[in-house]
């Protein structure tokens, strides 16, 4: 198991970005490259990503850097590893597509689909924060229900999220994952087996995001270990279709119990509007989704045997 | 199901990719299409199916498949992720080529500012065909126009063998100026019809077009930010050496539009000297110097048009051809250079800038608009979505042109309205 003590040294972002104070992508994005030993051609759609990468004519990060349209994101990623490929240079990089939610689950999802029905060679990350941040924080197809967003500024989302990691499972790709900015180290594990499988590769990352999500920056990882403790993100990985408990979630379903989601809703605005029935619907949602992926881990039980 | 990366390695064969055989061939303008992109070393193609396109894909996924062309194919899922993959495989130095029609030019239409604005040298062919609404899969060119302020160079093709020839030279004046070129062919009437193609040899082409050398390598030790967020003024880099805002960058990419017409004119002029053909450079012209009326057309329908030439000089009307092959960037020069004295020209559209005229028509006044002599320009409107036009429609619109001219009955109007060849209504 990677201990922090395990890390590389080596850092590839540069001290300072234009990300907001108590963003959690930096958190990410820096364990990332650390776990792709910087050794990556990244592509980024228009996303709070390319803010935080810079303007022109300087960079926060040092590994190569393509940006690119909103729903271009999965395109061109085939289009630099098959570009690779024709070149016989594939295998001196690791090809990483990092797209926000919105970029992912509804802007991009068809270009996303497209290469992964292709199992084109690349990795995928798609950084959560449950809605369109970089252009004010409208809701996406990745909000859940009852959040108040710029664009349901009154009643809340009334539909349910996209549940993306299993559309991606759907697709039959080699490698599909969760993971929160809040567990780096979990993350780390995850895009460095990642790293050494071929095809196409989905992380579902949960950033949380203090101006979107409306809690004190300084709460960054608190929250984001909140969401995974109360069970309304479950930390889990799919390898040929078997899926494993990784990390807290996995400690959890192996002796502990999940905490109340009140614990979370209460420290963020954005879920102000939540009624007592509401809430205890929320529970219960997550109670049942909690019991079916923990029944689907079979490693789970065998480790109880 | 077997995907591109799950297939085998590479065979000996493919290694060494058999040479398509030189000669005569009696093929359509789409097989020409495949057959320049095979010949010009592609590297990489994504491409979605759309009529008329259709079979320029399909035989270069043969071409691919069977290992006779050692490049990647890729299966995109829209023409959006067709342009996508060009663009990301490009950037990192692979020779790139797509292909499209109509609603698939439209819908790679952010990606086509893209390409261009990232200075990428992909090659396109568009296969005119009409914009929808309502459906037709037939043949005109607002396609293509409608993209020209994409950035991109577009060229314009006669017949089948220029297809083929302009491929070729469309890879070379891509990666010498760094711009995306569009090869545009008239579907059906190019594109499905045969016609003797004469194909050079494989070695004499990959000879005549130098290796893609792309202008900012992909390297960990030097990694850079290619098309971050760039502000309207120029401002400092780390080491303090101040570099271009977003205004500079545009202006770059013009000037390098404005700077290619020596550049596709020299290219052509050597493709003539080692192949013995020309595509006519910048604009190419029949029956020209002493003309007294000029038809000014892009595409198939200038063969129509030397037709209608041939039939008005019969009858004694000066009559002469002008055909444009670069469309983008527009040759005003060259044009005001050839038209200066001529004081009659019709220009025949196959498409329209809706509540204008056609897209030829607006930029030859334009260009002629610093013309002393007083020219008259009538602007012609025939073939939307595929209406037949027949050399004596264009023989008849001149006559009615130049004979109205002669009787002094050029009225304000006929200057500044779209008028239409063959329309019912």
């Amino acid at each position: 198991m990677t201990t922090i003590l395990d890390l590389p040294v080596e850092e590839y972002m540069l001290p300072g970005n234009r990300s907001c104070a108590g963003c959690g992508l930096g958190i990410g994005l820096r364990y990332i490259l650390k776990a792709l030993d910087g050794k990556c051609i990244m592509v980024v759609p228009a996303s709070c990503l390319t803010v935080l990468g810079g303007m022109y004519p300087v960079s926060s990060v040092r590994v190569p850097w393509i940006n690119s349209v909103f729903p271009g994101t999965a395109a061109v990623a085939s289009g630099v590893s098959i570009g690779l490929k024709a070149l016989n240079k594939e295998n001196d990089y690791t090809v990483l597509a990092m797209a926000g939610d919105g970029g992912t689950v509804d802007i991009g999802i068809q270009g996303l689909s497209g290469a992964s029905e292709r199992n084109q060679n690349f990795l995928y990350i798609c950084y959560d924060n449950e809605a369109y941040m970089n252009t004010g924080t409208q809701r996406s197809g990745a909000t859940p229900r009852g959040v108040k967003t710029t664009t349901t500024p009154l009643e809340g989302k009334r539909h349910n999220p996209k549940d993306m990691p299993k559309i991606m499972e759907a697709h039959n790709i080699p490698y599909v994952a969760t993971a929160c900015v809040a567990y780096p180290i979990d993350l780390y594990d995850k895009v460095k087996k990642a790293k050494d499988i071929k095809g196409l590769r989905y992380i579902h990352l949960l950033v949380p995001c203090p101006s979107g999500w409306q809690y004190d920056p300084k709460d960054t990882v608190n929250i984001g270990q909140l969401a995974v403790e109360t069970g309304a993100f479950i930390l889990y990985e799919v390898e040929n279709g078997e899926l494993r408990l990784t990390g807290r979630s996995r400690r959890i379903a192996m002796g502990g119990k999940l905490k109340s989601i009140d614990e979370y809703l209460n420290l963020q605005n954005r879920f102000l509007k939540f009624t007592p029935e509401e809430i205890e619907e929320y529970q219960k949602e997550i109670n049942q989704r909690w019991e079916i992926l923990v029944k689907r881990d079979k490693s789970l039980q065998k480790e109880e045997n | 199901m077997k995907t591109i990366l799950e297939k085998g390695p590479k065979t000996e064969t493919q290694k060494n990719p058999k040479s398509y055989p030189s000669g005569t061939h009696i093929i359509t303008g789409n097989q020409a299409t495949a057959i320049g992109a095979y010949l010009s070393g592609v590297q990489v193609v994504a491409a979605y199916p759309i009529t008329p396109q259709s079979p320029v894909v399909e035989e270069l996924a043969r071409f691919i498949e069977s290992g006779e062309l050692n490049a990647e194919f890729v299966h995109v899922e829209s023409e959006h992720s067709a342009m996508s993959v060009c663009i990301g495989a490009s950037i990192v130095g692979a020779r790139v080529f797509t292909a499209t029609s109509a609603n698939g030019l439209a819908y790679m239409c952010e990606q086509l500012h893209w390409a261009s604005g990232s200075r990428l040298p992909i090659v396109m062919a568009c296969v005119n065909r009409a914009m929808a609404a309502p459906w037709s899969v037939q043949n005109d060119q607002q396609d293509s126009m409608s993209q020209r302020d994409a950035g991109w160079i577009q060229l314009f093709c006669r017949n089948n063998q220029e297809i083929l020839d302009t491929v070729i030279q469309a890879f070379k004046i891509a990666e010498k100026v760094y711009l995306p070129v569009m090869v545009c062919y008239d579907g059906y009437i190019l594109s499905h019809t045969v016609m003797p193609v004469e194909v050079p040899n494989a070695k004499d082409v990959q000879d005549f077009i130098p290796p893609y050398v792309p202008h900012t390598p992909i390297d960990l030790k030097k990694p850079v930010n290619i098309n971050p967020v760039t502000l309207p003024d120029p401002r400092q880099n780390a080491d303090g050496i101040v570099c271009h805002g977003y205004l500079e960058h545009k202006y770059l990419h013009h000037t390098a539009l404005r700077e290619s017409f020596p550049v596709i004119e020299e290219i052509d002029n050597e493709f003539k000297e080692r192949f013995g053909r020309s595509c006519g450079g910048l604009c190419s012209t029949y029956k020209f110097d002493d003309a007294k009326i000029v038809v000014v057309c892009a595409g198939s329908i200038s063969l129509l048009s030397s037709i209608a030439i041939d039939m008005l000089r019969e009858v004694g009307i000066p009559a002469g051809l002008l055909t444009l092959r670069t469309y983008r960037p527009f040759p005003n020069e060259k044009l005001l250079q050839l038209l200066h004295d001529k004081k009659l020209i019709v220009t025949i559209d196959k498409s329209l800038s809706y509540g204008y005229q056609g897209p030829i028509c607006v930029d030859l006044k334009s260009a002629l608009f610093e013309s002393s002599s007083d020219t008259l320009l009538i602007g012609y409107i025939a073939g939307l979505g595929g209406r037949d036009v027949k050399p004596y429609e264009i023989a008849e619109a001149v006559y009615e042109t130049w004979d109205k001219y002669n009787k002094g009955k050029i009225v304000k109007r006929d200057l500044t309205e779209a008028k239409w060849i063959n329309c019912k209504y």
